[in-house]
């Protein structure tokens, strides 16, 4: 807005009297280059509000439909979406404590552990993970992975389901090792390049200076990389993780593929048969669908695109706050 | 500098031209089509249906037939799901429709409207649903209704259960947990199997037929290809899927009367041949209501049934032709012919053939 404002603003002073530095071209290009950025930026606006209205829309009677529309499992929307919030955030949640760490990890060894030689390939093999379609991860975690997971399924169960609390996230397992704990594998994976690629770009810009000053009093590299890359690095990291989230949460084909459904919320994340994910749900059901279903699917859809709106806002806010909290 | 922007400008070049390239391939093609439409023999133009994703194999071998006959002619076949199929032909956007429900009173009045009168309904696609398998050391398996219905449900959890093993004398089974296999996505499949449990073991399957499989717990997985993929990587799995895609996997033997009838092509379609008409409908309209509890000997009720939804007259002699012709070769000896080596699924037995030939014989413009 500011932007455009400058713009006509210099324009009309060129008018009347071109300063010695402006050319008169150059206006012109300064006002087409403006004109194309606010495009752009109003476009993706526009986008974004044509999707939520056209969800508002196609799902507002989804909400209050006859109680079998949302049968077999549930009588009321409420019934119908929740265990399809639960699949989605547990996924996803297990996605981002699997992800989260590695990536972090990663992207300091490419910025600053490894030699160049070993970092550059690593970090183009990291970016290439990115490239592979989600129906090929799909593909492999249903049809190779799931299986191979079945003996760690097995061993978690063994040794992890005694231990009260914990143990309650370890029960019966399942026989073919498509459940949640697998789909959030699948995801960490599917995720993992996009917070690697942004964390690493974040390091790698923190000043050298910053770096220098705590080596020079007497700091171990990991702990000037505690006291000056994280502290600076704080909200690219926090950006980098939603991004990543986000892919998780919307991601439907991989899910679709890998998770057995089920519709009984429960803690136990290698069961048989768990909630899938909204994105899912809606891929699966849409096919052989009837009008009245329709609606309820763009619903939850609308659920999702709120949720996924809803995390971004809280996360964002708390970095503001930190970072205030860092500034005073 | 100048070479840089040489290359900076190459990059979005060469995908303008990729675009442009790909943009000639396309127009190419659909001329090629169009010259091909002259040198036509009987039927030309555009004849478009959908529906059933049940039929999608078997329609793809009779388009590629039909449309081989009459080069001048284009078929549509649009995998909307029934329901949609249904709702588009009588809307009118369709000329026919694939269904695994025969047309209900309701729909009925719409689609006579639509049709300015009767309207043509004949079984097409006959396909029997197996009930298969994997357990280690296990080849045969026979099951009641009963026993299939508590299976599925949750109610019989190991494979030595009595009720199994009662049914099954001479087979040694494992003390193994049995893991059920359901479709994770709507299915007609799944309508179909769940009208057999809920026909013939009421009291141990109270849920309604439905396309959405009713209990939670089991394995699922999308598609029939899912289906069977898990059932072949894992053991102790059973689950139902179309009998044609189930390859090597041993399906169970089902009760039907006192005997126990494996899955067959000519099961299904003797089912389909005593399987009462629905009453009250027009003489047009084979409208079947599949008699899972016969206890005729042979006759295998687990199936699918898919119709070919047409009106007995259309407003444009084009259509009526077109829709005639394709409908007429789809209940042939020939269609079905075709139908089963390519999809796998039962031929109509003779008698409902000959009358399904009879009736779209009928079909003509105003």
């Amino acid at each position: 807005m500011q932007g455009r404002t400058d713009v006509t603003a210099r324009t009309a002073e060129a008018e009347d009297a071109p300063a010695s530095w402006a050319s008169v071209r150059g206006g012109v290009g300064d006002r087409i280059f403006s004109g194309a950025a606010l495009l752009a930026g109003l476009t993706i606006l526009a986008a974004l509000a044509g999707v939520f209205i056209f969800l508002a829309l196609k799902g507002a009677t989804g909400f209050t439909k006859a109680a079998d529309v949302y049968g077999p499992h549930a009588s009321s929307f409420l019934g119908y979406v929740g265990p399809l919030l639960v699949g989605t955030f547990t996924a996803s949640a297990i996605a981002l404590v699997i992800a989260v760490p590695l990536a972090f990890g990663i992207a300091l060894v490419i910025s600053h552990y490894a030699p160049r030689w070993i970092a550059a390939p690593v970090a183009y093999v990291i970016d290439l993970l990115a490239a592979v379609p989600s129906v090929v991860y799909g593909l492999w975690g249903a049809f190779y992975l799931a299986q191979k997971l079945v003996p760690m399924h097995v061993w978690l169960h063994e040794h992890l389901g005694p231990i009260p609390l914990i143990g309650k996230l370890f029960g019966e397992p399942s026989p073919a090792g498509r459940t949640l704990l697998t789909a959030g594998i699948v995801l960490a994976i599917m995720i993992l390049p996009i917070i690697t690629a942004i964390t690493r770009e974040v390091f790698s810009r923190t000043p050298r200076l910053h770096q220098e000053a705590a080596l020079a009093l007497g700091a171990t590299r990991w702990e000037m990389i505690r006291m000056t890359v994280f502290p600076y690095s704080r909200s690219g990291m926090v950006s980098a993780v939603m991004l990543g989230l986000g892919r998780a949460l919307g991601e439907t084909m991989a899910v679709t593929m890998v998770l057995s459904v089920g519709f009984n919320i429960s803690w136990n994340i290698i069961a048989t048969a768990s909630p899938t994910s909204i994105a899912a749900n809606i891929a699966l059901k849409y096919k052989e669908r009837s009008a009245d279903l329709l609606n309820v699917l763009v619903a939850t859809g609308l659920v999702l695109f709120l949720m996924t709106f809803l995390v971004n806002f809280i996360a964002r806010w708390i970095v503001g706050r930190s970072e205030r909290r860092m500034a005073r | 500098m100048n070479l840089k922007s040489i290359r900076r400008a190459a990059v979005p070049g060469v995908a303008a031209l990729a675009l442009l390239m790909s943009a000639c391939g396309a127009s190419n093609e659909t001329s090629s089509s169009d010259n091909n439409g002259d040198s036509g023999t009987s039927l030309s133009g555009n004849l478009k249906g959908g529906g059933a994703t049940s039929q999608e194999k078997a329609q793809e071998a009779w388009k590629t037939k039909f449309q081989g006959m009459n080069s001048g002619l284009t078929i549509d076949y649009s995998l909307l799901g029934s329901t949609d199929g249904r709702s588009q032909f009588t809307s009118g956007a369709l000329s026919f429709a694939g269904s695994d429900s025969y047309i209900s009173d309701d729909e009925l009045k719409k689609a006579n409207e639509r049709c300015n009168g009767d309207i043509v309904e004949v079984p097409a696609y006959i396909s029997s649903i197996a009930i298969a398998f994997n357990v280690k050391g296990v080849d045969k398996l026979q099951l009641d209704a009963a026993t299939i219905a508590k299976i599925f449900d949750g109610k019989i959890t190991k494979w030595n259960d009595k009720a199994i093993a009662d049914q099954n004398s001479g087979v040694t089974l494992p003390d193994l947990k049995i893991s059920p296999v359901h479709r994770a996505d709507d299915s007609g499949t799944t309508k179909n199997f769940t009208d057999y449990l809920n026909k013939v073991a009421p009291s141990d399957w109270k849920y309604p037929a439905a396309d959405a499989f009713p209990v939670s717990g089991g394995l699922s997985a999308e598609g029939t290809s899912g289906v069977v993929k898990q059932i072949t990587d894992t053991n102790g799995t059973i689950g139902y899927a179309d009998a044609s895609q189930t390859g090597d996997l041993k399906a169970v033997s089902v009760k039907v009367g006192d005997a126990y009838v494996a899955p067959s092509p000519e099961g299904a379609a003797k089912t389909v041949a005593v399987s009462p008409v629905v009453s009250g409908r027009e003489a047009t309209d084979i409208a079947v209501d599949v008699d899972r509890t016969t206890a005729e000997a042979g006759a295998y009720p687990v199936i699918l049934l898919s119709y070919l939804i047409g009106c007995k007259t259309y407003t444009d002699k084009a259509e009526a032709a077109n829709v005639k012709g394709y409908f007429e070769f789809i209940v042939s000896d020939a269609g079905q012919a075709e139908s089963s080596s390519f999809a796998g699924s039962a031929k109509l037995a003779p008698e409902t053939a000959k009358k399904a030939q009879d009736i779209v014989a009928q079909i003509s413009a105003k």
